[in-house]
């Protein structure tokens, strides 16, 4: 049961990454990229990170992918993407080089090289030290004592972020004026 | 094909190398697609597969860290979102091309056009 649900939803992610690259169409794009995620996210609870999950769903899926689609019906792209390239062997060779990137990825996935130090038994996902309690109050341990500080950080990104936003996005009408008049 | 199946254990080698078609998958969509929104939805795929290969990793070694970390990408993936999409609002503004291939002048023609 357990492979089996692993291979349909292996395969509805990739699906899905195919038909971001391959649809014409940005507002079809944008879809499957929904169901790569919610894929995704159904990979991350069969492997004990429930809380992800619902984040990959509230977040991904519910919060970028929107925005995905305001901004493409906002400028009204939403006609299909001539696939004519003007660079011809450009394709070629990124799909070289994809290929050689995935030749890395997986001699490196194929060795263990990833089975370093053990954690310690308070940092466990399942079992360690006893009174852990589920999978959300684990994480909220380990985020809001050991990575505090990041988090803190995290949260002057995300200001930061929105203020950037704001500034790129909005119309400033004196600016626009103000260079005409200094072309002019 | 049940019997197959059953007989299959999931390790964390399946769900590492999805991540790593998931990633290549992204990245050869980045370098052919031509349309700013959709390198940018390739620029996605990449980050979600980073993200498995993170949540395989926490649940190989049985640490919580590498959910954390996880957290981390989402917000930073939600920041770089909001900029990058600010970013491609202004370049629409200017100029109605959406290919990446238009994007090729530091200079701003419309500021070339108010010269002459």
């Amino acid at each position: 049961m357990e492979a089996f649900i692993f291979f349909v939803f292996a395969a509805l992610t990739l699906a899905g990454a195919f038909g971001v690259v391959l649809a014409r169409n940005p507002v079809h794009a944008a879809l499957s990229l929904v169901v790569t995620l919610v894929s995704v996210a159904v990979l991350f609870i069969q492997q004990d990170a429930h809380l992800l999950a619902a984040v990959q769903v509230v977040v991904y899926a519910g919060a970028i992918v929107v925005l995905f689609l305001f901004v493409i019906m906002l400028l009204g792209v939403d006609h299909p993407d001539t696939l004519h390239d003007p660079l011809k062997a450009q394709r070629l060779a990124a799909v070289v080089l994809g290929l050689v990137l995935l030749a890395e990825v997986l001699f490196l996935t194929g060795h263990h090289w990833a089975t370093g130090a053990k954690a310690p038994a308070s940092d466990a996902i399942r079992g360690g030290t006893p009174g852990l309690g589920n999978n959300v109050e684990r994480i909220a341990r380990s985020l809001f004592t050991d990575f505090l500080w990041p988090f803190e950080i995290t949260a002057a990104l995300l200001v930061l972020a929105v203020i950037g936003a704001v500034v790129l996005a909005r119309r400033s009408r004196n600016a626009d004026e103000a260079m005409v008049e200094d072309a002019s | 094909m049940s019997l197959t199946l059953a007989s299959i254990e999931i390790t964390a080698t399946y769900p590492l190398t999805l991540a790593a078609l998931l990633f290549t998958i992204g990245a050869v969509g980045l370098l052919t697609r031509r349309n700013v929104l959709v390198m940018f939805m390739c620029v996605e795929l990449m980050l979600n597969a980073v993200n498995l290969t993170f949540v395989s990793f926490a649940n190989q070694l049985n640490d919580i860290r590498g959910q954390v970390i996880v957290f981390f990408v989402l917000a930073v993936a939600a920041a770089e979102v909001a900029v990058g999409l600010g970013i491609i609002v202004a370049i629409f503004r200017r100029r109605r091309g959406a290919t990446a291939d238009d994007l090729d002048l530091l200079r701003d023609p419309v500021m070339d056009e108010a010269r002459q």
